[in-house]
């Protein structure tokens, strides 16, 4: 019955989306004086090339697992949040707090503690937009955009005024207790005798994000409340009729949506700064929106886009770093990709679907 | 003029870092990028002024995230280049990390001390600069009120405050100092419209000397005391001639000289502690043609005085990141 | 050929509308296969078929929407292209949609002339439609106030202005698609004397409709299509309703319900003073009662608009209200603080919707998960508190589709791709099958195919017989009329009597639809 086979739906189009961006950039890179195939080749060695690089992709990549579940979970409930940053940001509170408040003697006590934390710290921050469309009508992408300024005020507030150790110019926390460094990639497969660098901030946390999307799934497509977010989702007027509360989705919904935003602390926070510093998000939260609306709101399709922007991060730290080219470009490449895979998404889709029609009658 | 010649200086880099050899020095500017008008940039004049004047090429990059500062740290340390300068505060817990890591390579951190044998550390005086120019506030001032414009609110800028105050009240012991920081965020480094708004709110309140130590935001505060036929004060580098008859001096801030000695010194530089004030003329007041007309004969006589006690000890102008409070304010 | 009406300004015997070889495919979809069709100058033609047939695809590239894979069109004889609605204007084709496109704030003189305005000016386009609507209300009784806004006017005059744009584009050929779904059976007597005044002024109509009796009282002719094929044109003189429902299902259709007396037993409803008032202040439900018994039908007639989607939400459990309702004698909480449509099942009420594809169905799901929607908390369809038993809803689904036919039989097919029909045999299967108390019913065949229509009243009688309270509320007077034990007559929020089926015609239920109270007898 469909228009075209689910593969081409789910791969092909993306792929596509992907090449034009790339051709694109690399127009662009050529009319700054640059090697195009020079500069793919550094992306590509420098994120995938080393452990380290792989180190650094998957540990920008754990990050947007995180705020691309988030913001896909929202949008399982036709609810649009943009506080991803904000979310996230409030999660490294969480963090920070369970990290600071105890002398953890193991991260194995100190790493669910503060779990618990984000999640808790991160849902609070969702809840009040939440609670405001969900009674008042609020419309929920407004409010948690303002949350975002909100929260970026309340952080650097209590990071210069209350965390802050004396002394330091900078505005972050004391470093946390050694007993809550977690796992680096390079601790962790050690003891299998695989060498990893030991440097590359890459750790446990990518596990916690797999496994988030896993529950992710279990959730959404094996759960009755996972059933009643998605019924919500695809029509308000039906779920009324079955019962379904609206306000008590919405809610939900969106306190989940933080929780997992939240959890991006686990990484960013007690992972790799392992103190709380000011501006610790740096705009994951909005990468969320563009990885869960290429991965379709599906946990596989999240976990292939946010390697991809681990990967583009990545490479664009090292495409400055070796060929020069300016911050902003690297930037622009990276717009592209978002332009060409969530906005400009039918621009394909249309011309590519008429083709399967063309070819299939062919055969037909 | 100077616009040109960072231009001709970026292009040049530009060019000649791509075949940039190995112990080049290389230089890491912090998230603001080194177009900010302010801390980055004056870091940038002085790596660019090193290689137009010796011919020599150097690497560089912006930061984009936290995590890439031990990144790129250890990537220039790791492709040998040497030595390593990084601008500002933030690098500290990074290079405590990778600079054991790399013994022969030297690294210098601006404004923040690190405790590593091959680190050189280099901060400045800013609390005796700031004395000065607020000394010259004080005097200047006909209302006894004189505003403080701060960029984001960390104890550096209140390291500023704290020194401008005290010059003040050395001027006029009764004289009314408004403080406002422009915000909490690094934003609040280049906000000149909010900088413009928190002068006109000072000037309302009476004040008619503003010292701002706000990076781009100065530029906003300037304009505004400019446009109100106020003083104004600038910062970092020598801001007097942006409002030639309104800027009343500049505190000066040598950041460029800083890294400039970095780079001509190269991988031989002398580690550690290294104090720029007003000894050794890292900070000071700024007096050219554009102010020769603000500054009286007895604001120059007080002011070279103060300057004079302070190096000898004289006068001891308290350093709020000692102890995190100000006397006076 | 003979039968069609020489004008005098015409002198060719041309038809107004020929189509030769029409087809039109929607990927997979063959909406129209080879179709020709003629139509003659000066007739009222109707085009019947079920839902899905292709009628509105075939009317859809008349007017310009679609543009056929093969296949031309002639008006007037000459062959015409029509690759937009633009030139299906000048071609004299003029079209009134089911679903009106008219600016609700702007008057109907400047909805008249919006986007045939002579020049920059508005004012004299103004004057002239003003003339022009002042002749065609004599000519045709198309009366309407010019001045009045088009939100202020019942829906049979927005379909009066809808056709006087036409006439203002100087239509020679009208298309109307299912224009009386929403008239009362008044309305639509008036505009059928409309049509029938422009058909002897010459202009051609094209009636697109499901309803038989309507194509037997206008039209000079009819075609018939079935799966996107034309299975012929008929005088509508030859033919009868129960042959032109044989044409369309392809086989033989029993168009009457076959039902036994009812016998009614305890008191399963009872509604008193039951109100509404909607988030914009406006009052819905102006205290209405009424009961249901176990073992009959109660059918509430009534234009659609006048409080039978409100009465259904709130016994349905998603609109709040004031008044008294008892279950079974067990009170029912009308406030929503206490109740949703979660309580409403438990408490023995099934409910299959006014809309299946907005409430009833979700059509991004699935069957299966269409079966489980609004039973999800039933201890039979989970594992455990946490997961959800996928499997056991499937295998349910199943049967529940194997025993109410529904094609194609298959649990993972999105409710999308179903027709019309077969999504209100899984809406059906799923209510019917919890055995409830009390089953609400909301047009209950709407957009639904002929076929299927026969197979859900039989399941609806069938529960009746079984003893269950059965409220039944539809626009379609006909399917009131057979269905019911009783019926009720809704009109402005009120109910305008009850009157028994034996006892009572269309005409004497049309007048208490419009609201007329007065009992002829």
């Amino acid at each position: 019955m469909d228009k075209m086979p689910k593969w081409a739906d789910v791969l092909l189009i993306p792929f596509i989306n992907l090449l034009l961006a790339f051709i694109l950039s690399g127009l662009v890179i050529l009319a700054i004086g640059k090697d195009p195939l020079v500069a793919i080749k550094t992306m590509v060695e420098g994120s995938f090339g080393s452990t380290n690089a792989w180190g650094y992709t998957l540990y920008y990549a754990t990050n947007y697992i995180f705020t691309g579940l988030a913001v896909a979970i929202a949008f399982h409930a036709r609810m649009f949040n943009i506080g991803g940053e904000g979310q996230a940001a409030i999660g490294g509170l969480g963090v920070a707090l369970v990290c600071l408040a105890v002398d953890w003697p193991h991260w194995t006590l100190a790493l669910p503690a503060a779990t618990i934390g984000a999640a808790i710290f991160g849902a609070g921050w969702a809840l009040i937009p939440a609670y405001l469309q969900a009674r008042r009508g609020s419309h929920i992408v407004i409010t948690t955009i303002m949350f975002n300024f909100i929260s970026a005020a309340l952080m650097g507030y209590l990071l210069v005024n209350a965390l802050k150790e004396p002394g330091n110019m900078a505005a972050e926390t004391r470093d946390f207790p050694a007993g809550a460094h977690l796992p680096s990639f390079h601790e962790m497969l050690a003891p299998f005798g695989i060498e990893f660098s030991k440097h590359a901030p890459a750790n446990i946390s990518f596990l916690l994000a797999l496994l988030c999307c896993f529950l992710f799934w279990v959730l959404i497509w094996r759960t009755r409340l996972g059933f009643a977010i998605r019924s919500f989702g695809h029509s308000e007027t039906a779920a009324r009729y079955a019962g379904i509360s609206p306000t008590k989705i919405i809610m939900i919904s969106m306190m989940i949506s933080g929780a997992l935003a939240g959890l991006m602390a686990i990484n960013n926070v007690m992972g790799e700064s392992e103190r709380l510093i000011l501006n610790s998000v740096e705009g994951a939260g909005f990468i969320g929106i563009a990885v869960a609306l290429m991965g379709r709101s599906h946990p596989v399709g999240v976990f292939l886009a946010a390697l991809l922007f681990g990967f583009l991060t990545q490479g664009g730290a090292e495409l400055q770093l070796w060929e020069n080219i300016p911050r902003e470009l690297v930037v622009v490449i990276q717009a592209l990709v978002i332009l060409f895979t969530g906005a400009l998404d039918n621009m394909v889709r249309a011309p590519v679907e008429r083709l399967f029609l063309k070819f299939k009658k062919r055969v037909a | 003029m100077t616009l040109m010649r960072t231009f001709l200086g970026a292009a040049a880099s530009l060019a000649l870092a791509a075949t940039a050899a190995l112990a080049d020095p290389a230089i890491i500017f912090d998230l603001g990028g080194k177009f900010d008008k302010s801390f980055n940039e004056a870091a940038f004049t002085g790596a660019t002024r090193w290689a137009e004047e010796t011919g020599g090429q150097f690497r560089e990059v912006e930061l984009q995230s936290e995590a890439q500062r031990e990144q790129a740290l250890r990537r220039f340390a790791e492709s040998g280049s040497n030595p390593i300068v990084m601008a500002g505060f933030a690098f500290a817990s990074a290079l405590e990390t990778v600079a054991p890591d790399f013994p022969d390579t030297k690294f210098v951190i601006i404004d923040m001390v690190v405790d590593q044998p091959n680190v050189r550390s280099v901060v400045f005086n800013e609390h005796e600069g700031s004395y000065l120019v607020g000394l010259l506030a004080g005097m200047a001032s006909k209302t006894g009120t004189v505003g403080f414009v701060g960029g984001m609110d960390i104890p550096l800028i209140s390291k500023f405050a704290c020194g401008y105050v005290q010059g003040v009240k050395a001027a006029n012991p009764d004289a009314n100092v408004i403080q406002n920081m422009t915000g909490t965020t690094p934003s609040a480094w280049n906000d000149p419209v909010k900088g413009g708004e928190l002068t006109r709110a000072q000037i309302s309140q009476g004040a008619d000397v503003v010292y701002a130590a706000a990076g781009g935001t100065g530029l906003g505060v300037l304009q505004t005391a400019a446009d109100e036929g106020i003083f104004s004060i600038g910062v970092d580098s020598n801001q007097n001639h942006l409002h030639p008859g309104s800027v009343l001096t500049s505190m000066t801030k040598r950041v460029d000289v800083a890294v400039y000695n970095a780079f001509t010194e190269g991988a031989d530089l002398e580690t550690g502690f290294n104090v720029l004030g007003l000894s050794n003329d890292g900070v000071g007041y700024a007096l050219d043609e554009h102010n020769d007309a603000l500054l009286n004969d007895e604001m120059r006589a007080a002011v070279d005085a103060a300057k004079a006690q302070i190096i000898s000890g004289e006068i001891s102008v308290h350093d709020y990141m000692s102890d995190e409070s100000c006397p006076v304010m | 050929m003979q039968d069609a009406p020489q004008l005098g300004r015409q002198n060719t015997a041309a038809p107004a509308i020929e189509l030769r070889g029409i087809s039109k495919a929607f990927g997979p979809v063959q909406a129209n296969k080879d179709i020709s069709i003629s139509v003659e100058r000066g007739a009222i033609h109707g085009i019947v078929g079920e839902n899905g047939a292709g009628k509105s695809t075939l009317m859809s590239i008349l007017y310009g929407f679609y543009k056929a894979d093969a296949g031309e069109i002639f008006i007037g004889g000459e062959r015409t292209a029509i690759p937009d609605s633009q030139a299906a204007i000048s071609a004299g084709i003029g079209m009134v949609h089911q679903h009106f496109k008219l600016v609700e704030n702007f008057t109907v003189l400047e909805n008249v002339v919006l986007g045939a305005e002579d020049g920059a000016l508005l004012r004299p386009s103004l004057a002239k439609a003003r003339k022009l609507l002042t002749e065609l209300a004599k000519e045709y009784e198309l009366n309407v106030d010019p001045d009045a806004l088009i939100e202020n006017l019942s829906v049979g005059h927005q379909q009066r202005v809808e056709i006087l744009k036409a006439l203002y584009r100087h239509a020679d050929i009208l298309i109307l698609d299912e224009p009386t779904g929403v008239l009362t059976p008044a309305e639509a007597d008036h505009l059928f004397r409309i049509l029938r005044n422009l058909k002897n002024e010459g202009k051609t109509i094209i009636l697109i409709t499901h309803k038989l009796r309507e194509i037997m009282d206008v039209t000079d002719t009819v075609s018939v299509m079935r799966r996107g094929e034309m299975k012929g044109t008929i005088k509508t003189a030859d033919t009868s309703p129960e042959d032109l429902a044989e044409r369309m299902v392809g086989r033989k259709v029993l168009l009457q319900v076959d039902k036994t007396p009812a016998k009614p037993g305890k008191s399963v409803l009872e509604v008193k003073d039951l109100r509404v008032t909607d988030s914009k202040g406006v009052v819905r439900l102006k205290g209405i009662s009424f009961d249901v018994r176990a073992g009959e039908i109660l059918g509430i007639a009534g234009v659609s608009g006048n409080g039978q989607s409100e009465l259904l939400e709130v016994l349905g459990g998603f609109e709040t209200a004031t008044g008294d309702i008892h279950i079974n004698g067990h009170p029912i909480d009308l406030t929503g603080k206490f109740s949703d449509g979660q309580s409403r099942r438990a408490q023995g009420i099934a409910h299959v919707p006014e809309d299946r594809q907005r409430e009833g169905l979700i059509m991004d799901f699935m069957a299966w998960e269409n079966i489980a929607f609004g039973y999800h908390n039933d201890p039979a369809y989970n594992k455990n508190v946490l997961l959800m038993d996928n499997a056991a809803i499937r295998a349910d689904t199943e049967g529940k589709m194997e025993r109410f036919d529904v094609r194609p039989p298959n649990p993972r097919l999105q409710a999308k791709n179903f027709s019309g029909g077969n999504q209100q045999k899984i809406v059906l299967a799923r209510e019917i099958e919890r055995n409830p108390d009390l089953l609400l019913v909301g047009q209950p065949t709407r957009g639904v195919d002929i076929g299927a229509i026969e197979f859900i009243h039989q399941q609806i009688v069938a529960l009746r017989d079984q003893g269950k309270a059965i409220l039944l509320v539809s626009v379609e007077l006909e399917e009131i009329m057979s269905l019911s034990d009783r019926i009720a007559v809704m009109f402005d929020g009120q109910i305008m009597g009850e009157r028994l089926p034996g006892e009572t015609d269309e005409k004497e239920l049309g007048l208490l639809m419009a609201g007329m109270n007065g009992k002829a007898a």
